[in-house]
Formats: structure tokens, sequence, C-alpha cells
């Protein structure tokens, strides 16, 4: 049995392996990791009010016929109190958005809405990080688009900013 | 000055590598040359350079002189003096230089010792060294120069990463060079095999030591990092292919299948292509380690080392000398005769069966390792991570147990399994009753880890048996390296069994006051005090262990480090004859009502990992020792010709 180009087999496959090494090397890293849950529907969830004087949250409350914002926060991340005007922005053209707090404490919480403003229409608390998990988020702050049935539409990584309302209200739009 | 000086070092040790290269070049087209003689003082001079340069970084660093941006950048005047020598080679850069001083002394070691082969393979050996050189001299001048001046110079300097702060992470990144440079050894002397046509067992028996070398190097390297990875991380776990992980692993796969195919060729004049293919792999497997450490493409803990430009500089040597090496192979390999024939059941075929199955866990972990990047370039975002591995691999170490169990005890050239009759009986007997009692003493323990058990127990006999019938003061000290080594992989893998089938481990948050019980043993926190180290300040569990009566202190750290900012754990590990008690603290609990996360292992036997790894390679340096002082005594060629 001769097989001649058999010898060449290591070469190619070095040629493979470099392409591919290479190809690595070019292409930029996207850091960001996707949430594997868009398309489908809310997971079950019911969360304690975030902080005395907010409504709680579960995911019934949602996909009642009208398409939400749902954003994960909290009130030690600072990028969270960067898109707080945004969201106020997003709630001022008529959006809803319902809230998470992440590993947070009831007075936090009411601090930050006192200083920041409260533009969620129900804040739920997820002091063990367990909902995040369902939904597929990695950190704090996100944004989902939740469509009028409760179906995970668009993830948003990283903070909302002024060029990113009018894309949200675009999405919200669109659904319905 | 120093640095001037270092630097100009480097450039003229390049131009001795450039010399040695032509002067190769010349001999392969005309068979002779006027700048053939020249070679072997090259490789003298090109060593001493090295050597030289690297003496220069390390003073540099010795006397953190801050003007030198590499020192700037790497060490800091408060630094505890082991970590300033240490950050010489504790950084991209210096590492570099490191490898390149070492891979010029193995050639100059080459040149002044190797006797074995012939003159002109020697040349050409040297040369493919001298052209390896070259590269990484090139890169070294062009891509990342360690001498590099910073001016004007920083009052303090940045400090060195504290997950490096290490004195067992001081001696990982040289020792795995080490294997590395030693497998670029064998890489040129198989290539200057080829090219001169003289495969065979001369060239097995002069790359043999280079081979054993840079084995040894890598088995303490790679158990070093498993274990600076076990207390340093605070996960608990000892081995989590990851993708750095993985790439010191690849080579020793390959270094080991080729150190048994090259003890084939060097006894029997057999497995030639084979030998010579591995030997070309085992390089192009650390290359790509050291591409994949420093390109970053792929995530790791070794994160701190990125670096893409000099990624793409690797990248090109490698696939520069793999590529050239893998041509060379196919052009030439067909004039490699074929050699001596063998019988499936022989110890020859023993090792090929070794070789196959770890060709086949080297290939499921390159496949692993390379995956999410394949799946990347698709469009699809995949980690591969232990369940894939270990899924893959086990099973395949399993056979390979096996294969230990029964090639050892066999003849060269041809035998029959009937021969071995009553050790094959007593070893079914041992894997039985192995597997029984460690299903007796934990019936969920799982397959592998049951079958990891019987195995080693089968396997800590098995070693031994080589040595039987044979008069031990008379007995080569190879045979007992084998022996060793064997038996180290049966300590190492019940270390491993045990640790995955008999761990219990407990998650919680103590007061001070509290307990918190694990496997038998009773935890008690004490207090909490803070500390404050050389560059550093940690808070400190005072906690105390108790089974039996007897009560031991732990003190595990949770260290917060300034320059550069970062925190890491130190594990309190209590090690007792029969395992370890693995003790970590970390934050404050969230609640804010003064308890502490704790968590608490009980990891029966784990220590055996290192152990037996520790044996592997004293198995492997008690071999080296014995090929390099036994010269005297006629070459075992022949030993099988009756």
């Amino acid at each position: 049995m001769k097989l001649p180009w058999l010898l060449w087999a290591p070469l190619a496959v070095t040629a493979c392996i470099g392409g591919l090494a290479a190809y690595g090397l070019v292409v930029p890293k996207d850091e960001q990791v996707r949430s594997a849950m868009i398309g489908q529907k809310l997971p079950e969830f019911a969360l304690p009010p975030a902080t005395q004087g907010v409504l709680p949250l579960s995911n019934t409350d949602m996909g009642d016929g009208k398409p939400r914002l749902l954003n994960i926060f909290a009130s030690w991340c600072i990028p969270c109190k960067a898109e707080a005007p945004h969201l106020e922005a997003l709630k001022a053209a008529g959006v809803e958005i319902d809230g998470i707090a992440i590993r947070d404490r009831p007075e936090d919480v009411a601090a930050f809405l006192d200083e920041f403003g409260n533009p969620y229409r129900r804040i739920g608390s997820d002091s063990e990080m367990a909902v995040q998990l369902k939904l597929g988020s990695s950190g704090v702050p996100e944004t989902y688009v939740i469509g009028a049935d409760g179906t995970i539409l668009f993830q948003h990584i990283g903070d909302i900013r002024a060029e990113h309302v009018p894309m949200l209200i675009e999405k919200l739009k669109s659904t319905t | 000055m120093i640095a001037e000086a270092g630097l100009a070092a480097l450039w003229l040790a390049a131009s001795m590598a450039l010399l040695q290269l032509i002067a190769g070049l010349t001999l392969l087209r005309d068979g002779a040359g006027q700048l053939v003689p020249l070679i072997k003082p090259a490789a003298y001079v090109q060593g001493a350079l090295s050597t030289f340069a690297f003496f220069a970084l390390m003073w540099l660093f010795y006397d953190t002189d801050l003007s030198v941006l590499l020192v700037a950048n790497n060490s800091h005047i408060d630094k505890p003096l082991i970590f300033k020598l240490a950050g010489t080679w504790g950084n991209h850069e210096g590492s570099m230089l490191l490898w390149v001083a070492v891979l010029s002394v193995s050639g100059a070691a080459i040149a002044f010792f190797e006797k074995r082969i012939d003159t002109k393979t020697l040349y050409a050996t040297l040369s493919v060294q001298g052209f390896i050189a070259l590269g990484f001299f090139a890169f070294l001048l062009f891509a990342s120069n360690p001498f590099e001046r910073l001016l004007p110079a920083p009052i303090e300097g940045a400090g060195l990463n504290p997950l490096l702060q290490d004195v067992g992470l001081a001696f990982h990144p040289p020792t795995l060079y080490m294997g590395y440079v030693g497998l670029s050894v064998a890489f040129s002397f198989a290539v200057g095999a080829l090219l001169t046509n003289q495969v065979g067992p001369a060239f097995a028996r002069a790359m043999r030591p280079w081979v054993l070398a840079a084995w040894i190097f890598l088995t303490i390297g790679i158990a070093a990092g498993s274990y600076w990875a076990y207390y340093e991380l605070g996960w608990g776990g000892w081995w989590f292919w990851d993708p750095v992980e993985n790439a010191s692993l690849m080579p020793w796969l390959a270094a080991t299948a080729l150190l048994h195919s090259a003890s084939v060729l060097a006894t029997r004049n057999a497995l030639r292509a084979w030998t010579i293919m591995l030997a070309l792999v085992a390089f192009a497997m650390s290359m790509a380690g050291t591409f994949l450490v420093r390109s970053g493409i792929l995530t790791s803990v070794h994160a701190f080392a990125v670096d893409p430009e000099r990624g793409a500089f690797i990248l090109a040597l490698m696939l520069m000398y793999t590529g050239i090496a893998f041509v060379i192979f196919a052009l030439r390999i067909g004039s490699v005769k074929q050699g001596e024939p063998f019988q499936l059941v022989s110890r020859e075929g023993g090792i090929v069966a070794n070789n196959i199955l770890l060709s086949v866990i080297l290939a499921v972990v390159l496949i692993g390792t390379l995956y999410p990047l394949a799946a990347e370039a698709m469009g699809d975002k995949i980690s591969v991570g232990p369940p894939y591995f270990n899924k893959a691999t086990v099973p395949v170490m399993v056979l390979l147990m096996l294969a230990l169990l029964i090639g050892p005890m066999l003849r060269w050239r041809r035998d029959e399994l009937i021969r071995i009759r009553y050790w094959l009986i007593g070893a079914a007997a041992i894997l039985l009753l192995g597997a029984i009692v460690a299903w007796q003493l934990a019936p969920d323990i799982g397959l592998f880890p049951l079958l990891g058990i019987a195995f080693s127990l089968a396997l800590a006999v098995a070693a031994w048996l080589p040595l039987r019938g044979r008069k031990l003061l008379r007995t080569p000290l190879p045979v007992f390296g084998m022996v060793i080594a064997h038996f180290g992989i049966a300590v190492s893998v019940f270390g491993m069994a045990a640790e995955s089938g008999f761990s219990s481990e407990t998650l919680t948050a103590l007061a001070p006051g509290e307990n918190a019980k694990v496997a038998g043993w009773e935890v008690k926190l004490n207090d909490v005090n803070p500390i404050a180290g050389d560059n550093w300040v940690a808070v400190e569990g005072d906690m105390i262990a108790a089974k039996n009566g007897n009560q031991f202190a732990l003190h595990p750290q949770s260290r917060h480090f300034f320059t550069p900012p970062m925190q890491t754990s130190e594990a309190a590990l209590l090690t007792r004859w029969n395992g370890q008690l693995y003790a970590v603290i970390a934050q404050p609990d969230q609640e804010g009502d003064g308890r502490w996360q704790v968590r608490l292992w009980w990891k029966p036997f784990v220590t055996f990992i290192w152990y037996g790894a520790l044996l592997i390679a004293f198995g492997g340096a008690i071999s080296l020792f014995g090929r390099m002082f036994r010269r005297t005594k006629k070459p075992t060629r022949n030993r099988w010709q009756s």
C-alpha cells in the first residue's frame, strides 16, 4: 500500500492550524457573551420588591400584550448611574421599563432611586443573581427587549447611551 | 552601559547563528565548503554571547536599573530580592532571552559532546539549530528587545504581577522552556538526520538524552504549574484543561511518545519514519504552546502574557520551521529504509500501542483546544471544558494503563502472551480486587475513578516486574529509570482517581467562633486578622482543624496587592499522609453580619498526583544519568541478535 500523498498530510494539518491561528489573531476579540435565551419565552420567576414603595416583579407581569424593556441594574454599579438619564429619556418617550436589582440592599436601592430618579414600573430584587443567570445575563447593566407575548427579543449589554435610545424605541415599536 | 553590552552580545550571537545556517547550506549543496569548519566554533561563541546577554539582564534586575524599560515595567524597588531576580524571566522579553540562551548553550553542548553521529549529520544538526536560534534572535531584537531604555527613568517601577510573586512559579516558566528547548534539539537532530540520510540507531541514541532531559523538565514544569494553580487560584482543582495547560501537556505527550519510539529505534532499528515524525511534532507542539501563551487568542488564566503582535511573530516562526520540516519530511522520508520487522505481540508492539494511544490523547487535546477557534471562525461561540476533555481522554488513558500492564513484560521482536500468563492472571486479580474494594468504600465513586484506582494498584505491582530475574547490581540504570517512572504513573493516577472519587467539600459563611465540618474534620474559625507583607496586605483566617483529638492551625489568606492592584487567595493546606485539608477564606459575607465566606475541602491522597509526577521525573533523571555515563559499554544494538 503506497500512499505518497499521505506524506504531505502533516504539512496540510500544520497549514490548517496556522490558518486558524492567523484568523484568531486577525479577527478582533468579541468579549461579550450573548444570552442563549434570545427568542425564547421569559423563564418563570417571582421577585420581591427591591425596596419599600416599589412593586414586585414576576415573569407574568411582562408579556401581557405590551412590549417592555427589562433593565438589570444595581445601586453599586457605576455604569448604571451613567445610564440612568437615558432610562429617564426612554420613560419620557413612553417606554415602560421593569427593573431587576442585582445583589442589592433595600436602603441602597432607595438611595439610588432618590439620587438618579426612578424610571421603573416595577423593580424586583434578585439578591442571589438567580434570575439574572436564568436570563442568560452575565453582568450589570443589561437591558432586554421583551415582546408583547413575553418573548425575549433583544439583549443590550452594557450601559445605555444616548445613541442607543432611538434604537431601543425602534426595537420596541417593531415588535407590535 | 550593561544594557548596551547585552544588546550588542545578542546581535553578535545572531550573526553566529546566521553563520551556522549559511555554512550548513553550503555543506548540503556542495558536500563541503570553506565555512564548514566554522560551524562548531560559531556554536560555542553563540552560546557564550547569549549566556552573557542573559546575565547582563539579570544584573540589571538585581540592580533595579529603572532606566531599562523592562525592569521599570516588571520590577519595583520594594520587591524582595528573589523576585527581583526571578523578574529576569518572569516577563515576556526576559523569558524569551532565557529561551534563546538555553538554546544557544545546548547548541554549544552538542558541538562539544556529540561524538556518536557522523560529522556531516552533526554539522547539519548544528545548522538547523542555528536556523532556529536565528528566528528567535530576530524575535528578540525586532519584537521584544529586553534591553530597551526608558528615559527619563521612573522612580519606583510598576511591579510584578502578584500572581507570579511566588517562589514555585518563579521556576515554572523556565522549567517548561528548558523542556521546549530540549525538544528543539531533538527537532534539529531529526532534520539533520533526514537531510543527510542518517536515520538510524546512532541518530536515536544521540537524540535520546535531549528528549529525556526535555521530558524531565516538562514533567516537573507541568507538575509545578498544576500545584501552583491548585493552591494559588483557590478553586480546589489541580487541572482545568485551560488552553495554556493543554499547551504544556501537548509537547509532553509528544515527547513521551518520542522517548519510547526513540528507544525502539536505538535498540531495534525500527519505527524510523515514525520517530522522525514525532520529533518534528514535539517541537511544533512546543512552539504552538509558546504561541498560545503569548498570543492570547484563547482566553485563559495566563492572560497576563498576552500580546497579539508578538503572537503573530511566533506564529510565523512556528509555521516556517514546522512547514519547512514537514516539506523535508515529505520529500526525504521515502529514502529512509524500512526498519527492522517485529511481531504485534512484542516490546515494540507494546510501544507502538503506547505511541498510538498517546497520539490519540494528543489529537483529542489539540482538537479540544483549537475547536473554540474553529467554531468562532464559523460564527459560533463555544468554549470546550473539562466535560469534553475528561470524557474523551480518560478512556484512552485507561487503555494506556492496560498497555502499561503488559508491554514492559514482553520481549523484543516477538513474544507470546502465554509466556506471561501468570502475570496476566495476577493483574486481572488485582484489578478485580481493587475495583471491589474501591466500590465497597464508595459505591457512588463513578466508573473512571474506580478503574483508575484498580489500574493504579495493578500498575504499582507491574511497574517493578521488569526487574524480576535480573541481577540488580548489573541492571542498567535506564531499566531502573523506566521502573520508577512507571511506578510514578501508578502513584499519580491513584492520586487523581482518589481525588476525583472521594473528595468532600463544604462552602459556608462563618463568624469568628463558629464551626464547619468536612469529612470528619471539624474546622473552627477563631478570628480573622489583618496582616501585611512586603508589598501586600491580607486578611488572614485563624482556624483550628481538629480530627480524632489532634488539632492543627490553618491560616488561609485573601491577599490584596498594591502594585499592580490585585486580589489573590492563598489557600491553607494541611497535609496528612492520606490527603490534604484545603481551606480558602474569601470576602466578608454580603450581609455585613461579621461572617466570612469559607470553603473547605478534604482531598484524599491528592498529593500523590505530584509525588507521582516527581517520581516520573526522577525515573527520567536516573535513566538520563545512565545514558550519559555508561559510554564504555559496547552498544546494545546487537543484543537481540543471536
